[in-house]
């Protein structure tokens, strides 16, 4: 890569990096940041495809409109782990931070790239060697553990796929570290002429506590996944009670890392939502600073609430209480967002194109997702709703309506920056009702049928769950129909979608500043900043 | 501190606006590298720390098992080694690069002795049957399915045994303190993380030497030098880690107890 480039090499308007070089080696090879944000965009979304195709088997054995049931039991195991195992560790944790994050973060700072342009070229490999490895456990020797791998039953009972599937994860989590640490060096370090830490957008804020939690919390699950391996293979004892070893301590380590994670999922989703707001409300966000540091507290406060998941597993009552109290208190830097997103929309200019609608339904989603987390963080709901369908119900409410939610949102928004052109606003719109009214119809009566008792994870039920559970697999068809008219919106919209202007949107962050799609190096001349990112009047 | 000059003939990447820019960008990279490698290995200090104080006999008994005689050699190993790392560091940042290159190579020559000594400790492990779990020698039936009794009677007969003790260089010290650890409960526990530490940390070391293999050709090449040396430096801190890691493992598996 040569290392000056003249201003007249990129004069031309339609000279940019989706042209800068062509050919599929040119794409495989390439260290630019925009275009390793597209390869993760449609390795995820091919990964989305398949985990969606298992969940819509699940629901639809779950409905049991024949009278055989379309899955045995086994079958049903390990649709629901390879479901869970891939929408969490390959789509909803990887989806925002490496696909939008790295398409955006360099530009609206201002840099040419991030950092380590090889190291994230690497990364998006290593992520892909650990996605074949784990796949590689569909074919070879299926697993029936669930996402979570408990043990002793993953160690010492099931299949010795568990070593693949864990295998897959801890390489695609040292992607996940190698992205953070990326991230927060090219925060520190490549900021534009002018650009002070209290200048930077909110979704920089957000990718950068994110990263924070990447690089603090990934080495833990690294660790229990290799132990898991170690124990499968060598019979090592720590998790193994036979051998004197202690299962919870296995929960102890699996959740100080996936607590955390779900922060991993969650923030990034805030930050493009404080994009899409002020964009759409066409005002300065309200608190910027309250915003940005909350996502900082999120993250620190992640780490101390990973106990109440365990509620239930024999740790002290004082460990119990003590975590049911920290626990509490990540609601309060989420309220302070969200109270902060209604008062920029207040009194604002408020549009409503599709990729609004995605922000508002986050925020109604994730606001019933967020308060139904606090029952079951008071430790005595908890016992009742323990491993039921209100669990289930909840963190789809929190990862899918929050996160995916935020995801369609932020692509519909970047979109012109990414490919020129724009999308068919009635397609997003169209889409949104779909997967809108779909996930309330699938999402709302599990929590009914939870506080009824229904269990989660079981292949077969009481006869007086059927109609909810029937409600609940037609919801489903919804969200899948939704996704599929998002789908075909997308591909119209990079093929026959109409040119996109700059800044279509009106938006004041620098990746609106520069052309739409931008040159190789994001910008001809690199921006000098003297204003906050909001500055709207 | 030293500085890099960037009127030399090296170029800096074109997304740094000059050398010392990308030199401390990528500092910055490889110590948050580090610090993950450290949360990684204290996961496993954590686990330590937990079932010690739960089965501190069987910890103190396994550690005795240990030959501490040739886990101090491997300490004096690692810390020359960490020693001449350093030393080329310097030298390639003066423009010596014979040298460098000499430092190198004794460094990975002391990689290639602790990876040996850590051989003859396993393969010692491995004939008088104190593995983890399933890969007890003595009888592969023996370990995680509940057979553990007869695992251990196996062991007590190998310990009956003089000649297999004299084949296996066994001494009678030695026997005493082996019977010492299968008359306990859980006493496989202790090998388990024995194992698993001190693997992990050898697959450190293997790592670790061929990164530096990386840099000593580099030297040789002259492709690092006094413009540019911040491979070699960020191996260095590397090399220091996998240094500092068993400078904690050595007193918590062969001296505390
Ligand atoms: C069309 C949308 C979806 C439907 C209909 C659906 C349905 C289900 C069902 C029925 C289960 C099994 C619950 C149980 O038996 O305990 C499940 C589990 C799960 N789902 Fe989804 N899901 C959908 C999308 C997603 C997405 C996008 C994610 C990404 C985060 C996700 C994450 C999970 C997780 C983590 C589990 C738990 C698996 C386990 O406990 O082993 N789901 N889902
Ligand atoms: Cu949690």
């Amino acid at each position: 890569m040569s290392s000056a480039h003249t201003k007249t090499e990129h004069g031309h308007a339609d000279h940019n990096y989706l042209n800068h070089g062509s050919g599929i080696w040119s794409w495989m090879t390439t260290l630019d940041h925009k275009r390793i944000g597209l390869m993760y965009f449609a390795t995820v979304a091919t990964l989305f495809l398949i985990g969606g195709f298992f969940a819509l088997g699940i629901r639809l054995h779950l409905a049991k409109f024949g009278a055989e049931p379309l899955l045995d039991p086994d079958t049903y195991n390990k649709f629901m782990t390879f479901h869970g195992a891939i929408m969490v560790f390959m789509v909803i944790i990887p989806g925002i931070p490496a696909f939008l994050g790295n398409f955006v973060l360099p530009i609206q700072l201002g840099a040419k790239d991030v950092a380590f342009p090889r190291l994230n070229l690497a990364s998006y490999y290593i992520f892909i060697a650990g996605a074949a490895i784990a796949a590689s456990s569909m074919i070879f020797n299926q697993v029936d553990t669930g996402w979570t791998f408990y043990t002793p039953y993953s160690t010492a009972k099931t299949s010795n796929g568990v070593i693949l599937l864990v295998l897959g994860a801890f390489t695609m989590g040292f992607s996940s570290i190698l992205t953070g640490l990326n991230f927060i060096v090219t925060t520190h370090k490549l900021r534009a002429p002018g650009m002070t830490m209290d200048r930077i957008p909110l979704m920089i804020w957000a990718l950068y506590s994110t990263s924070i939690i990447q690089i603090l919390a990934t080495p833990i699950l690294a660790i229990t996944l290799l132990l898991i391996g170690a124990e499968k293979t060598l019979g090592v004892g720590i998790f193994d009670p036979d051998l004197g070893g202690d299962p919870v301590l296995f929960q102890h380590f699996f959740w100080f890392y996936s607590h955390p994670a779900v922060y991993i999922m969650i923030l990034p989703a805030m930050g493009v939502i404080s994009e899409l707001i002020t964009a759409f409300s066409k005002k300065t966000i309200f608190g910027y600073r309250a915003i940005a540091y909350s996502s900082v507290a999120i993250a620190a406060v992640s780490f101390l609430v990973w106990g109440h998941h365990m509620f239930v597993s024999g740790q002290s009552t004082i460990a119990g209480i003590v975590f049911s109290i920290i626990t509490m208190f990540v609601g309060v830097p989420t309220a302070i967002k969200l109270f902060n997103w209604i008062s920029t929309m207040y009194r604002g200019t408020v549009t409503f194109e599709a990729p609004m609608l995605f922000a508002l339904g986050f925020m109604f989603l994730f606001t019933i997702g967020g308060l139904t987390g606090v029952f079951l963080a008071s430790t005595g709901m908890d016992v009742h709703f323990h491993d039921t369908y209100f669990v289930v119900a909840h963190f789809h409410y929190v990862m899918v309506g929050g996160t995916l939610m935020a995801l369609m949102g932020g692509i519909l928004y970047w979109f012109p920056k990414m490919f020129g052109r724009m999308t068919s606003d009635l397609g997003g719109r169209i889409s949104w009702v779909l997967i809108f009214t779909g996930f309330n119809v699938t999402f709302f009566p599990q929590f009914v049928l939870g506080a009824m008792g229904m269990p989660r994870r079981y292949f077969d039920y009481l006869p007086e769950y059927t109609n909810l559970n029937q409600i609940s697999t037609v919801g489903s068809w919804l969200i899948g129909l939704g996704f599929l008219v998002g789908l075909i919106t997308i591909i119209h919209g990079i093929f026959k979608g109409e040119k996109a202007t700059d800044n279509p949107w009106g938006a004041k962050t620098l990746e609106w500043q520069t052309s739409s799609p931008p040159p190789h190096e994001n910008f001809i001349n690199t921006p000098t900043v003297t204003a906050g990112p909001y500055d709207f009047r | 501190m030293t500085s890099v000059s960037s009127s030399s003939e090296f170029q800096h990447q074109h997304h740094f606006k000059s050398a010392e820019h990308q030199y401390a960008s990528s500092k910055q990279g490889i110590w948050l590298f580090l610090c993950t490698e450290i949360l990684m290995f204290g996961g496993l200090f954590v686990g330590y720390l937990i079932y010690h104080s739960l089965y501190p006999t069987v910890f103190k008994n396994g550690s005795e098992t240990l030959d501490w005689k040739m886990g101090a050699v491997n300490t004096v190993v690692l810390l020359v080694s960490s020693f001449t790392m350093a030393a080329a560091i310097n030298y390639v940042q003066r423009g010596l690069h014979k040298i460098a290159a000499i430092m190198l190579a004794l460094t990975i020559a002391c990689a290639g002795a602790f990876m040996v000594i850590k051989y003859f400790e396993y393969s010692h492990k491995f004939h008088v049957g104190t593995v983890p779990g399933k890969f007890s020698l003595v009888d592969p039936t023996c370990g995680a399915g509940g057979k553990r009794a007869e695992c251990e009677s196996k062991i007590s007969a190998l310990l009956k045994n003089p000649v297999e003790l004299e084949k296996n260089h066994v001494s009678a010290e030695e026997v005493t303190r082996l019977k010492a650890v299968i008359s306990q409960p859980k006493w496989e526990m202790f090998y388990g993380f024995y194992f698993v530490m001190t693997g992990l940390h050898g697959i450190h070391v293997v790592a670790g030497a061929l990164l530096i293999f990386w840099i000593f050709i580099k030297t040789l090449r002259r492709k690092v030098g006094p413009e540019y040396y911040t491979p070699v430096e960020g191996v260095g801190l590397f090399w220091h880690v996998v240094d500092l890691v068993w400078i904690y493992l050595f007193p918590l598996l062969y001296l505390v107890g």
